[in-house]
């Protein structure tokens, strides 16, 4: 069982979830450049947060046509779990490799705060952990972090069950007060059909030790891993 | 005299440092040279006003790895072969010009310079100052610098741990905006800002150079100006992801061993970046100006020399491994350059694709004339701390009206507006976000934590320059010891008028002093810094004002406490104080005088041997775990801190007629104004399990530290008999909403 951490530049999540695997985990993983292409030895591909190439023209804009995301986008098609977090969702969005997009939040100001996650759907390799109706402390910490899709394509997914979180308040109430960007549904995490590849704004790796004020991100990791392990894949240490 | 008035007033020189240039140099300078001197003779390069004072602040620590002022920031070990890196510095012109650029590119220049010395940058903070948030144009600046913080600070991945914002008229047309960032080290990565002597070569990475920031710092940062807004060409755009890269490849080189010294653009662009780096390498240098990749055809040597064009590194590097180091820049798609080389024979030698074009000696371009003028205690000083409080009539106002006056007061009113667009968990290290008195960060691999403060009472320093100054470091160093941890290292960055003001003169110089005199009583050594002067609009300078920036060491992270109650039950109590009643007069500068009525005046006071008691005191009751909360006493006085303490906590606090606060106003206490906002310093409000009482009472006693009981956490009122009797979401709300309600 490896992970590959993909690495842009602009990247910073990408030590934090190198740390959680190796340090929270002890799980072998490692870093992949932005322009390698061969990701043959990973068996669960990580796009992170942070402002790939600058973002300056649209978040995830220019990511989407580097050589590791060409192929990211044939490792997702052989069913491999890839999972982008904040910035690795939106690049994830502008390749076509989930719907819809991530707009500027809707009160046009980066939020870096908690928010309380209700998890929708824990049959997936990346919320089997939790159980639905589970609420779970995650941080979030973006400007560009308001899912939107054309109402068809919604429909698809809630019908679907692919909305995997949603922003809600402590009681696990939906509510237009506990969305911090606009999200349409409160959507804070969807995955695709297949079931392998899965965005979320908020940032579990920031959450892994109760010393950072929750270690709720954990369930998503050990999701992951306990995917891996039931696709028969070595979960031996390094 | 060869040279104009208008280009030596443009250069900020005078015409008695142009004579001292012509008499070292033994002839005329040319116009190249005459740029050269007029950045690195400038206040902001030179120091000319201020070094001779700040000498006089203490420096030494057994923990010193570097001598403060050699390099781009100080540094101090922490243990486990790793140090901190740390540096405040001012960017406060640019921001009043343009302030969402002049922000970001303050944010960029600090984190810079902690890089340059081989360390990653983990954290940052900021102080800010403004006018009234009640005037549009100080709304807008207010927005626009945190905007441009949050803009540059959040793509470059670098947590904003905390800071204050302050405001005041005095700011008005001249805000503050100081950023400090703290980076870690392993000691053996430790670079240095030098050439490392003659042989080696100077390679440019980063950016290409533009036109724009010329005469940045001769100009902008060592006068005043009328009419800032003709400046706005002056002020440089910061690229943020050039920076993030820029980290990463030099934390790559820094590693690798290749190099010999590392050294920021700054302010005056190359010229100060290698210069400096000659002066600390003790040789001379060789740049040929037209190798310097551009952004503009038609540049001078001049203005390629001065520009300072942002995101750009001076790498000093050792012949023969310059390949290597091009290719870790260039994996990062970053331009690098040799433009020259250090030299033995002391010049500073321009060419222009091989044509001389000035060469003053390194010495001499370093060796900035030095003034120590003779500062005058200004009347109108001496009217205002003279000013008797004691009898300051009572307000109509009830003791609750006014606490949630105060709370909504935009200086005490939650700053969450401002810190929730600051990314302040990134590097996932953050143990105590922003709002709380310190922030603390654990240090991976270790079990250590770091506790940061920033601090500085703008208006205690102007009715008292000598204790506010005092007042400034001992708030820092008590907002560390309130976590827990031991202040090890200060940065300081002090903003004040135009020196050349006997009256503010003598500001500075009493400041300065009153902050030595604690360094030395708190013991702890000032390791980096940075002076802003000539901030004054219309010939009105703004509050004298040392931020003070403080690092304190965690031997266990884990212990850490912080300022919220914690349950219900506990104790609470003030330590520092054994009678509120009693003290005389504690109004002078406080919140509560300038909110109800608009008046600054009075004699803060501070006993500084109380003061190192105390927080020596609160270290022992928090690493030992006998109280589980502690909260400075600041702004807004003691109702306001418990208030703070009961919303961070979630929970409420009845101070019952028998307690030392309600005895007295019980008895409709006459000066309870006083006893309730008054702003005595040395007092931390903490609370602990009723069963540790004796423990707390015997660490209290063997440090001389004199404390009273105020009452009990319970669940969800805020009572103090006799006075105030508030519902906690009625505080929380007055105080949660109070800033953003004024925006």
């Amino acid at each position: 069982m490896k992970f590959g951490v993909v690495v842009f530049p602009g990247t910073w999540s990408d030590v934090d979830c190198f740390d959680v695997l190796n340090d929270v985990f002890d799980k072998p993983v490692e870093y992949v450049w932005h322009k390698d292409t061969d990701l043959s030895p990973y068996d669960c591909i990580i796009l992170p947060g942070g402002f790939s190439y600058g973002d300056y023209l649209r978040p995830g804009a220019i990511a989407r046509f580097s050589p590791a995301m060409q192929a990211v986008t044939k490792f997702a098609a052989q069913g491999k779990l890839v999972i982008g977090i904040c910035n690795g969702f939106q690049i994830l969005c502008e390749a076509g490799l989930l719907p819809g997009v991530l707009l500027p939040n809707n009160h046009l100001q980066f939020r870096c705060q908690w928010t309380t996650l209700r998890v929708e759907n824990a049959h997936t390799s990346f919320s089997s952990a939790a159980s639905v109706g589970q609420m779970l402390r995650v941080p979030i910490s973006h400007g560009e972090g308001n899912y939107f899709a054309e109402p068809a394509v919604i429909q698809q997914i809630e019908e679907q069950g692919r909305v995997v979180f949603r922003y809600s308040d402590d009681s696990g109430e939906i509510t237009p007060d506990a969305n911090p960007n606009g999200s349409l549904n409160n959507i804070a995490g969807i995955i695709n059909e297949r079931g392998n590849v899965f965005g979320m704004m908020p940032h579990p790796e920031r959450c892994c030790d109760p010393l950072l004020g929750s270690e709720d991100g954990n369930a998503i990791f050990q999701s992951m891993i306990d995917a891996l392990n039931a696709a028969g894949i070595s979960a031996v240490s390094r | 005299m060869a040279v104009s008035r208008e280009t030596l007033d443009e250069l900020a020189l005078t015409d008695a440092e142009y004579e001292a240039i012509v008499e070292r140099l033994g002839r005329e300078p040319n116009h190249l040279e005459l740029g050269l001197f007029g950045s690195l003779w400038s206040e902001h390069c030179g120091y000319k006003h201020s070094k001779p004072l700040l000498r006089l602040l203490p420096s030494d620590s057994p923990r010193l790895l570097v001598t403060p002022g050699s390099e781009n920031a100080g540094v101090v070990d922490i243990g486990d072969g790793l140090a901190i890196v740390m540096k405040i510095e001012s960017h406060n012109h640019p921001s009043a010009i343009e302030p969402y650029e002049g922000a970001a590119t303050g944010v960029g220049g600090i984190v810079r310079d902690i890089f340059a010395m081989g360390a990653r940058p983990i954290a940052l903070m900021n102080s800010l100052r403004f006018g009234s948030v009640d005037e549009p144009r100080n709304r807008y600046l207010f927005g626009g610098v945190v905007a441009g913080i949050a803009g540059y600070g959040n793509c470059i991945g670098i947590p904003n741990v905390g800071g204050e914002v302050y405001f005041s008229d005095l700011y008005a047309g001249n805000p503050l905006v100081n950023a400090m960032c703290v980076g870690i080290l392993s000691t053996e990565n430790l670079l240095s800002a030098t050439t490392g002597g003659a042989g080696n070569l100077l390679m440019l990475v980063g950016s290409d150079t533009g036109r724009d920031g010329i005469h940045g710092a001769s100009g902008l940062a060592s006068r005043t100006f009328e009419d800032e807004r003709e400046l706005r060409p002056t002020v440089q755009v910061g690229n943020p992801f050039m920076e993030k890269s820029l980290i990463e490849a030099c934390m790559e080189i820094a590693k690798a061993g290749h190099i010999i010294g590392l050294q920021d653009l700054g302010a005056a662009g190359l010229t100060s970046a290698s210069v400096e780096a000659a002066s600390n390498g003790e040789s001379g240098l060789e740049i040929d100006v037209a190798l310097v990749p551009r952004r503009e055809t038609g540049m001078t040597p001049y203005e390629v020399m001065l520009s300072e064009s942002q995101e750009r590194m001076l790498v000093v590097v050792k012949p023969g491994h310059e390949d290597a180091v091009k290719a870790v820049f260039d994996k990062w798609d970053l331009q690098s350059t040799v433009i020259g080389t250090s030299t033995d024979d002391g010049l500073a030698r321009i060419l222009d694709d091989g044509e001389p074009q000035g060469a003053p000696p390194v010495r001499t371009l370093t060796d900035a004339p030095q003034y120590r003028l003779q500062g005058v205690k200004a009347e109108w000083l001496t009217a205002l701390q003279s000013r008797d409080l004691s009898e300051m009539p009572l307000p109509d106002e009830t003791p609750a009206d006014i606490l949630l006056r105060l709370l909504a007061s935009p200086n005490i009113a939650s700053k969450e507006w401002v810190y929730r667009q600051y990314d302040h968990q990134v590097q996932t290290n953050t143990v105590a976000a922003p709002g709380a008195d310190a922030a603390v960060l654990r240090v991976k691999g270790t079990g250590k934590g770091i506790a940061l403060s920033t601090d500085g009472n703008g208006r205690l320093c102007y009715l008292d320059p000598y204790i506010g100054g005092m007042i400034a470091v001992s708030e820092a160093c008590r907002n560390v010891s309130c976590t827990g941890a031991t202040p090890i290292a200060l940065t300081d960055c002090l903003n004040f008028g135009n020196p050349e003001k006997p009256e503010t003169y003598y500001q500075l110089e009493q400041c300065i002093l009153g902050m030595a005199e604690a360094c030395r009583a708190l013991d702890v050594p000032v390791i980096s810094g940075n002076v802003s002067l000539y901030n004054e609009t219309q010939g009105v300078g703004i509050y004298p004002t040392p931020i003070i920036g403080c690092l304190g060491l965690l031997d266990d992270v884990r212990a850490n406490i912080g300022m919220g109650f914690q349950q219900t039950g506990d104790i609470i109590a003030l330590l520092g104080a054994s009678d509120i009643h009693t003290a005389p007069s504690t109004l002078a500068g406080s919140e509560y005088l300038e909110v109800m009525h608009g008046m600054v005046a009075g004699r803060p006071a501070l006993d500084i041997k109380a003061e190192a008691a105390l927080q020596r005191a609160c270290r022992r009751l928090a690493t030992t775990g006998v109280i589980r909360s502690a909260h400075d006493c600041s702004e807004g006085g003691l109702a306001v801190a418990l208030a703070e303490s009961c919303i961070e906590g979630r929970l409420g606090m009845d101070c019952g007629a028998e307690s030392a606060l309600g005895v007295k106003l019980e008895e409709g206490g006459a000066r309870w104004h006083s006893a309730l906002f008054g702003e005595a310093q040395s007092r931390i409000v903490v609370s602990f399990p009723p069963n540790r009482l004796n423990s707390f009472a015997a660490i209290c006693a063997e440090e001389g530290v004199p404390f009273c009981e105020l009452g009990a956490v319970v669940p969800d009122s805020f009572k103090i008999a006799g006075a105030i009797e508030l519902s906690l979401s009625e505080i929380d709300t007055k105080w949660r909403r109070g800033l953003e309600n004024r925006l």
